[in-house]
Protein backbone atom coordinates (compact mmCIF):
# COMPACT_ATOMS: atom_id res chain seq x y z
CA UNK A 1 0.00 0.00 0.00
CA UNK A 2 1.67 3.23 -1.13
CA UNK A 3 0.54 5.65 1.58
CA UNK A 4 0.62 3.32 4.57
CA UNK A 5 -0.57 4.99 7.65
CA UNK A 6 -0.09 3.58 11.16
CA UNK A 7 -3.31 3.50 13.13
CA UNK A 8 -3.07 2.79 16.84
CA UNK A 9 -4.09 -0.74 17.85
CA UNK A 10 -5.08 -1.62 14.30
CA UNK A 11 -3.60 -4.03 11.78
CA UNK A 12 -5.33 -3.96 8.39
CA UNK A 13 -6.03 -7.54 7.32
CA UNK A 14 -3.97 -7.39 4.13
CA UNK A 15 -2.31 -10.07 2.01
CA UNK A 16 0.62 -10.49 4.40
CA UNK A 17 -1.63 -11.09 7.39
CA UNK A 18 -4.09 -13.17 5.39
CA UNK A 19 -1.29 -15.51 4.28
CA UNK A 20 0.08 -15.79 7.83
CA UNK A 21 -3.33 -16.55 9.27
CA UNK A 22 -4.77 -18.81 6.59
CA UNK A 23 -4.78 -22.11 8.54
CA UNK A 24 -6.12 -20.47 11.69
CA UNK A 25 -8.87 -18.64 9.80
CA UNK A 26 -9.76 -21.75 7.85
CA UNK A 27 -10.21 -23.67 11.09
CA UNK A 28 -12.39 -20.91 12.54
CA UNK A 29 -14.43 -20.74 9.32
CA UNK A 30 -15.16 -24.47 9.77
CA UNK A 31 -16.95 -23.61 13.03
CA UNK A 32 -19.98 -22.55 10.97
CA UNK A 33 -20.87 -26.23 11.25
CA UNK A 34 -22.29 -27.45 14.56
CA UNK A 35 -20.73 -30.85 13.99
CA UNK A 36 -17.29 -29.29 13.53
CA UNK A 37 -17.72 -27.25 16.69
CA UNK A 38 -18.48 -30.44 18.55
CA UNK A 39 -15.46 -32.23 17.06
CA UNK A 40 -13.24 -29.32 18.11
CA UNK A 41 -14.65 -29.34 21.66
CA UNK A 42 -13.90 -33.04 22.05
CA UNK A 43 -10.22 -32.78 21.09
CA UNK A 44 -8.94 -29.28 20.39
CA UNK A 45 -5.36 -30.36 19.68
CA UNK A 46 -6.33 -33.01 17.16
CA UNK A 47 -8.61 -30.52 15.42
CA UNK A 48 -5.85 -27.89 15.27
CA UNK A 49 -3.41 -30.46 13.85
CA UNK A 50 -5.91 -31.41 11.15
CA UNK A 51 -6.01 -27.76 10.05
CA UNK A 52 -2.23 -27.37 10.24
CA UNK A 53 -2.08 -24.54 12.76
CA UNK A 54 1.45 -23.40 13.56
CA UNK A 55 2.68 -23.41 17.20
CA UNK A 56 1.96 -19.70 17.68
CA UNK A 57 -1.61 -20.10 16.45
CA UNK A 58 -2.20 -23.25 18.51
CA UNK A 59 -0.85 -21.57 21.65
CA UNK A 60 -3.10 -18.55 21.13
CA UNK A 61 -6.12 -20.86 20.72
CA UNK A 62 -5.20 -22.81 23.88
CA UNK A 63 -4.70 -19.60 25.86
CA UNK A 64 -7.88 -17.93 24.50
CA UNK A 65 -5.54 -15.03 23.76
CA UNK A 66 -7.42 -12.64 21.46
CA UNK A 67 -4.52 -10.29 20.72
CA UNK A 68 -2.29 -13.33 20.20
CA UNK A 69 -4.79 -14.74 17.71
CA UNK A 70 -4.76 -11.45 15.79
CA UNK A 71 -0.96 -11.46 15.88
CA UNK A 72 -0.98 -14.96 14.45
CA UNK A 73 -2.97 -13.72 11.46
CA UNK A 74 -6.49 -14.28 12.74
CA UNK A 75 -9.29 -12.21 11.24
CA UNK A 76 -11.94 -11.02 13.67
CA UNK A 77 -14.85 -12.27 11.55
CA UNK A 78 -13.58 -15.86 11.71
CA UNK A 79 -12.26 -15.54 15.27
CA UNK A 80 -15.78 -14.52 16.31
CA UNK A 81 -16.90 -18.05 15.41
CA UNK A 82 -14.27 -19.43 17.82
CA UNK A 83 -15.48 -16.93 20.43
CA UNK A 84 -19.00 -18.28 19.85
CA UNK A 85 -17.86 -21.75 20.93
CA UNK A 86 -16.60 -20.21 24.16
CA UNK A 87 -19.86 -18.33 24.66
CA UNK A 88 -18.14 -14.96 24.32
CA UNK A 89 -19.60 -11.95 22.49
CA UNK A 90 -17.81 -9.01 20.85
CA UNK A 91 -17.91 -7.02 24.08
CA UNK A 92 -16.06 -9.83 25.87
CA UNK A 93 -13.52 -9.66 23.05
CA UNK A 94 -13.35 -5.87 23.31
CA UNK A 95 -12.73 -6.05 27.04
CA UNK A 96 -10.05 -8.73 26.61
CA UNK A 97 -8.21 -6.70 23.97
CA UNK A 98 -8.27 -3.43 25.85
CA UNK A 99 -7.44 -4.91 29.25
CA UNK A 100 -10.70 -3.70 30.75
CA UNK A 101 -13.51 -5.47 32.54
CA UNK A 102 -16.56 -6.04 30.36
CA UNK A 103 -18.53 -3.59 32.51
CA UNK A 104 -15.87 -0.90 32.05
CA UNK A 105 -15.73 -1.57 28.31
CA UNK A 106 -19.50 -1.21 28.02
CA UNK A 107 -19.46 1.96 30.10
CA UNK A 108 -16.80 3.40 27.82
CA UNK A 109 -19.00 2.69 24.81
CA UNK A 110 -21.94 4.52 26.41
CA UNK A 111 -19.62 7.42 27.24
CA UNK A 112 -18.99 7.93 23.50
CA UNK A 113 -22.33 9.76 23.47
CA UNK A 114 -20.43 12.68 25.00
CA UNK A 115 -18.41 13.23 21.83
CA UNK A 116 -19.12 16.47 19.95
CA UNK A 117 -21.81 16.49 17.27
CA UNK A 118 -19.78 18.25 14.59
CA UNK A 119 -16.39 17.68 13.03
CA UNK B 1 -39.26 1.17 -16.86
CA UNK B 2 -38.33 0.43 -13.26
CA UNK B 3 -37.60 3.29 -10.93
CA UNK B 4 -35.82 3.73 -7.62
CA UNK B 5 -38.20 5.19 -5.05
CA UNK B 6 -35.93 5.14 -2.04
CA UNK B 7 -32.51 4.57 -0.55
CA UNK B 8 -32.47 2.85 2.83
CA UNK B 9 -29.62 2.03 5.18
CA UNK B 10 -29.18 0.46 8.56
CA UNK B 11 -26.64 -1.14 10.86
CA UNK B 12 -26.72 -4.93 10.87
CA UNK B 13 -25.16 -5.98 14.19
CA UNK B 14 -25.69 -9.75 14.66
CA UNK B 15 -27.12 -9.23 18.15
CA UNK B 16 -30.08 -7.44 16.51
CA UNK B 17 -31.05 -10.79 14.98
CA UNK B 18 -30.97 -12.32 18.45
CA UNK B 19 -33.04 -9.47 19.90
CA UNK B 20 -35.69 -9.90 17.18
CA UNK B 21 -35.83 -13.67 17.79
CA UNK B 22 -36.29 -13.09 21.53
CA UNK B 23 -38.81 -10.24 21.09
CA UNK B 24 -36.70 -7.68 22.97
CA UNK B 25 -37.62 -4.69 20.75
CA UNK B 26 -39.27 -2.74 23.58
CA UNK B 27 -36.61 -3.48 26.21
CA UNK B 28 -34.78 -0.31 27.34
CA UNK B 29 -31.50 -1.36 25.76
CA UNK B 30 -33.06 -2.02 22.34
CA UNK B 31 -35.99 0.42 22.18
CA UNK B 32 -34.02 3.51 21.04
CA UNK B 33 -32.74 1.50 18.08
CA UNK B 34 -35.93 -0.34 17.08
CA UNK B 35 -38.15 2.73 17.47
CA UNK B 36 -36.20 4.32 14.64
CA UNK B 37 -37.90 1.90 12.25
CA UNK B 38 -41.50 2.98 12.84
CA UNK B 39 -41.41 5.87 10.31
CA UNK B 40 -39.42 3.71 7.91
CA UNK B 41 -42.08 0.99 7.96
CA UNK B 42 -44.86 3.55 7.51
CA UNK B 43 -43.06 4.89 4.46
CA UNK B 44 -42.54 1.37 3.06
CA UNK B 45 -46.21 0.52 3.64
CA UNK B 46 -47.13 3.56 1.53
CA UNK B 47 -44.56 3.02 -1.23
CA UNK B 48 -44.80 -0.78 -1.44
CA UNK B 49 -41.61 -1.41 -3.44
CA UNK B 50 -41.60 -4.47 -5.72
CA UNK B 51 -37.91 -5.29 -5.40
CA UNK B 52 -34.92 -4.46 -3.23
CA UNK B 53 -31.19 -4.39 -3.97
CA UNK B 54 -29.13 -5.01 -0.83
CA UNK B 55 -25.49 -3.87 -0.70
CA UNK B 56 -23.82 -5.75 2.12
CA UNK B 57 -20.64 -7.51 3.19
CA UNK B 58 -20.34 -11.23 3.89
CA UNK B 59 -18.63 -12.07 7.21
CA UNK B 60 -17.56 -15.63 6.44
CA UNK B 61 -20.74 -17.47 5.61
CA UNK B 62 -20.74 -17.67 1.81
CA UNK B 63 -17.20 -16.50 1.13
CA UNK B 64 -13.95 -17.55 2.77
CA UNK B 65 -10.39 -16.40 2.02
CA UNK B 66 -9.98 -19.19 -0.53
CA UNK B 67 -12.10 -17.15 -2.95
CA UNK B 68 -12.76 -13.56 -2.02
CA UNK B 69 -14.54 -11.50 -4.66
CA UNK B 70 -14.33 -7.72 -4.47
CA UNK B 71 -17.89 -7.41 -5.79
CA UNK B 72 -20.31 -10.34 -6.08
CA UNK B 73 -23.89 -10.22 -7.35
CA UNK B 74 -26.48 -12.86 -6.46
CA UNK B 75 -28.58 -14.28 -9.30
CA UNK B 76 -30.58 -16.93 -7.48
CA UNK B 77 -34.32 -17.58 -7.14
CA UNK B 78 -33.84 -17.75 -3.38
CA UNK B 79 -31.12 -17.04 -0.85
CA UNK B 80 -30.59 -19.28 2.12
CA UNK B 81 -29.30 -18.17 5.48
CA UNK B 82 -27.28 -20.66 7.55
CA UNK B 83 -25.46 -21.23 10.82
CA UNK B 84 -22.86 -18.48 11.27
CA UNK B 85 -21.29 -20.23 14.24
CA UNK B 86 -22.11 -17.74 16.97
CA UNK B 87 -25.63 -18.70 17.88
CA UNK B 88 -27.96 -16.32 16.07
CA UNK B 89 -31.00 -18.16 14.71
CA UNK B 90 -31.04 -19.34 11.11
CA UNK B 91 -33.85 -17.72 9.11
CA UNK B 92 -36.04 -19.13 6.32
CA UNK B 93 -34.89 -18.38 2.74
CA UNK B 94 -35.39 -14.98 1.12
CA UNK B 95 -36.89 -14.61 -2.35
CA UNK B 96 -34.65 -13.58 -5.22
CA UNK B 97 -35.51 -11.90 -8.50
CA UNK B 98 -33.10 -13.35 -11.07
CA UNK B 99 -34.47 -11.16 -13.90
CA UNK B 100 -33.37 -8.03 -12.09
CA UNK B 101 -30.11 -9.71 -10.99
CA UNK B 102 -29.20 -10.36 -14.60
CA UNK B 103 -30.17 -6.87 -15.68
CA UNK B 104 -27.76 -5.61 -13.03
CA UNK B 105 -25.04 -8.12 -13.96
CA UNK B 106 -25.27 -7.38 -17.69
CA UNK B 107 -25.04 -3.66 -17.11
CA UNK B 108 -22.20 -3.85 -14.57
CA UNK B 109 -20.04 -5.93 -16.88
CA UNK B 110 -20.90 -3.64 -19.81
CA UNK B 111 -19.64 -0.79 -17.61
CA UNK B 112 -16.32 -2.59 -16.97
CA UNK B 113 -17.07 -3.93 -13.47
CA UNK B 114 -15.53 -7.42 -13.39
CA UNK B 115 -17.95 -8.91 -10.89
CA UNK B 116 -18.48 -12.44 -9.65
CA UNK B 117 -21.97 -13.82 -10.29
CA UNK B 118 -23.57 -16.33 -7.92
CA UNK B 119 -26.49 -18.58 -8.84
CA UNK B 120 -26.25 -20.00 -5.35
CA UNK B 121 -25.34 -17.77 -2.45
CA UNK B 122 -25.74 -18.06 1.29
CA UNK B 123 -26.63 -14.74 2.89
CA UNK B 124 -25.46 -13.82 6.38
CA UNK B 125 -26.77 -11.37 8.99
CA UNK B 126 -25.60 -8.38 6.96
CA UNK B 127 -28.24 -9.26 4.37
CA UNK B 128 -30.94 -10.74 6.62
CA UNK B 129 -30.96 -8.24 9.52
CA UNK B 130 -31.82 -5.16 7.41
CA UNK B 131 -34.65 -7.04 5.67
CA UNK B 132 -36.02 -8.21 9.04
CA UNK B 133 -35.78 -4.67 10.40
CA UNK B 134 -37.51 -2.94 7.51
CA UNK B 135 -40.04 -5.77 6.95
CA UNK B 136 -40.62 -7.35 10.38
CA UNK B 137 -43.65 -9.29 9.08
CA UNK B 138 -41.43 -11.24 6.66
CA UNK B 139 -43.04 -9.61 3.62
CA UNK B 140 -39.86 -8.15 2.13
CA UNK B 141 -39.98 -7.91 -1.66
CA UNK B 142 -37.66 -10.15 -3.70
CA UNK B 143 -34.03 -9.12 -3.43
CA UNK B 144 -30.78 -8.83 -5.32
CA UNK B 145 -27.77 -9.20 -3.00
CA UNK B 146 -24.65 -7.26 -3.97
CA UNK B 147 -21.71 -8.22 -1.78
CA UNK B 148 -18.73 -5.90 -1.27
CA UNK B 149 -15.48 -7.24 0.22
CA UNK B 150 -14.76 -5.51 3.52
CA UNK B 151 -12.85 -8.46 5.00
CA UNK B 152 -9.53 -8.76 3.19
CA UNK B 153 -7.49 -5.76 2.08
CA UNK B 154 -7.17 -4.31 -0.47
CA UNK B 155 -10.82 -3.27 -0.24
CA UNK B 156 -12.44 -1.45 -3.16
CA UNK B 157 -12.15 2.31 -2.70
CA UNK B 158 -15.10 4.45 -1.68
CA UNK B 159 -14.96 6.04 -5.15
CA UNK B 160 -15.16 2.62 -6.78
CA UNK B 161 -18.07 1.53 -4.59
CA UNK B 162 -19.86 4.74 -5.48
CA UNK B 163 -19.28 4.10 -9.21
CA UNK B 164 -20.50 0.51 -8.87
CA UNK B 165 -23.66 1.58 -7.03
CA UNK B 166 -24.30 4.25 -9.65
CA UNK B 167 -24.08 1.61 -12.39
CA UNK B 168 -26.53 -0.58 -10.48
CA UNK B 169 -28.90 2.38 -10.42
CA UNK B 170 -28.54 2.77 -14.20
CA UNK B 171 -29.35 -0.93 -14.63
CA UNK B 172 -32.51 -0.56 -12.54
CA UNK B 173 -33.61 2.55 -14.43
CA UNK B 174 -33.08 0.78 -17.75
CA UNK B 175 -34.86 -2.43 -16.66
CA UNK B 176 -37.93 -2.86 -18.81
CA UNK B 177 -40.40 -3.65 -16.02
CA UNK B 178 -42.89 -1.34 -14.37
CA UNK B 179 -41.53 -1.82 -10.88
CA UNK B 180 -40.62 0.24 -7.85
CA UNK B 181 -37.22 -0.57 -6.39
CA UNK B 182 -35.45 0.42 -3.18
CA UNK B 183 -31.79 0.01 -2.38
CA UNK B 184 -30.40 -0.84 1.05
CA UNK B 185 -26.93 -0.11 2.38
CA UNK B 186 -26.11 -2.47 5.23
CA UNK B 187 -23.69 -1.98 8.12
CA UNK B 188 -21.81 0.72 10.01
CA UNK B 189 -21.61 3.24 11.27
CA UNK B 190 -18.38 3.69 13.22
CA UNK B 191 -17.14 0.66 15.13
CA UNK B 192 -14.06 -1.46 15.59
CA UNK B 193 -14.11 -5.00 16.93
CA UNK B 194 -10.46 -5.95 16.97
CA UNK B 195 -7.17 -4.83 18.43
CA UNK B 196 -6.33 -2.46 21.26
CA UNK B 197 -8.50 0.11 19.49
CA UNK B 198 -11.64 -2.06 19.93
CA UNK B 199 -14.62 0.04 20.95
CA UNK B 200 -13.62 3.00 18.79
CA UNK B 201 -16.58 5.23 17.85
CA UNK B 202 -16.51 8.56 15.97
CA UNK B 203 -19.77 10.40 16.54
CA UNK B 204 -18.93 13.69 14.77
CA UNK B 205 -17.80 11.82 11.65
CA UNK B 206 -20.90 9.63 11.64
CA UNK B 207 -23.22 12.60 11.96
CA UNK B 208 -21.41 14.43 9.16
CA UNK B 209 -21.67 11.29 7.01
CA UNK B 210 -25.42 11.07 7.70
CA UNK B 211 -25.82 14.72 6.70
CA UNK B 212 -23.80 14.15 3.54
CA UNK B 213 -26.03 11.28 2.43
CA UNK B 214 -28.88 13.71 1.79
CA UNK B 215 -27.36 16.41 -0.39
CA UNK B 216 -23.62 15.80 -0.75
CA UNK B 217 -23.49 12.02 -1.01
CA UNK B 218 -20.08 11.81 -2.64
CA UNK B 219 -18.49 13.55 0.36
CA UNK B 220 -17.06 10.34 1.86
CA UNK B 221 -15.55 9.22 -1.45
CA UNK B 222 -12.73 11.72 -0.89
CA UNK B 223 -11.24 9.37 1.72
CA UNK B 224 -8.94 6.41 1.11
CA UNK B 225 -9.78 3.09 2.73
CA UNK B 226 -7.09 3.58 5.39
CA UNK B 227 -8.42 7.06 6.12
CA UNK B 228 -11.89 5.53 6.53
CA UNK B 229 -10.47 2.87 8.87
CA UNK B 230 -8.88 5.63 10.92
CA UNK B 231 -12.06 7.73 10.99
CA UNK B 232 -14.68 5.02 11.38
CA UNK B 233 -12.89 1.92 12.69
CA UNK B 234 -12.06 -1.34 10.94
CA UNK B 235 -15.75 -2.29 10.69
CA UNK B 236 -16.93 1.29 10.12
CA UNK B 237 -15.72 0.85 6.54
CA UNK B 238 -19.05 -0.87 6.01
CA UNK B 239 -20.22 2.60 5.06
CA UNK B 240 -19.03 1.51 1.60
CA UNK B 241 -22.36 -0.35 1.40
CA UNK B 242 -24.22 2.87 2.23
CA UNK B 243 -22.33 4.75 -0.47
CA UNK B 244 -23.12 2.14 -3.11
CA UNK B 245 -26.81 2.09 -2.13
CA UNK B 246 -26.97 5.89 -2.22
CA UNK B 247 -25.14 6.08 -5.56
CA UNK B 248 -27.93 4.11 -7.24
CA UNK B 249 -29.90 7.37 -7.21
CA UNK B 250 -27.08 9.91 -7.21
CA UNK B 251 -29.17 13.09 -7.36
CA UNK B 252 -30.79 14.94 -4.48
CA UNK B 253 -32.98 12.89 -2.16
CA UNK B 254 -35.34 13.81 0.66
CA UNK B 255 -34.82 12.49 4.17
CA UNK B 256 -37.83 10.51 5.42
CA UNK B 257 -36.29 9.53 8.74
CA UNK B 258 -33.00 9.07 10.51
CA UNK B 259 -31.90 7.48 13.75
CA UNK B 260 -28.49 7.40 15.44
CA UNK B 261 -27.87 5.57 18.68
CA UNK B 262 -24.70 4.75 20.65
CA UNK B 263 -24.16 1.90 21.37
CA UNK B 264 -25.72 -1.30 20.14
CA UNK B 265 -23.14 -3.93 20.97
CA UNK B 266 -19.84 -2.18 20.03
CA UNK B 267 -21.39 -0.07 17.31
CA UNK B 268 -22.74 3.40 16.68
CA UNK B 269 -26.01 2.21 15.17
CA UNK B 270 -27.79 4.22 12.50
CA UNK B 271 -30.84 3.99 10.28
CA UNK B 272 -31.65 6.25 7.35
CA UNK B 273 -34.46 6.38 4.81
CA UNK B 274 -34.25 8.69 1.81
CA UNK B 275 -36.85 9.05 -0.89
CA UNK B 276 -36.63 10.20 -4.46
CA UNK B 277 -36.83 14.02 -4.47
Amino acid sequence: MPEFHEIYGTTPFDGTVARRGYALNKMCFSFNSAQNRETFRKDEDAYMRAYGLNPQQAAAIRNRDVLGLLDAGGNVYYLAKFAGILGLDVQDLGAAQTGMTKEAFKARLVAQNDQPETL
Amino acid sequence: MARIVGGLATSHIPAIGGAIAKGLQKEPYWKPFFDGFDPAREWLARERPDAVVVFYNDHGLNFFLDKMPTFAVGAAPEYRNDDEGWGIPTLPPFKGIPELSWAVIDHLVAKDFDIVTCQEMLVDHAFTVPLKLFWPDDDAPPAVPVCINTVQFPLPSAKRCWAMGKAVGEAIAAWDEDMKVVTIGSGGLSHQLEGQRAGFINKPFDLEFLRSMVDDPEWATQFSILELVEKTGTQGVELLNWLAARAASPGRMRRVCQNYHIPISNTAAATLVLEAA
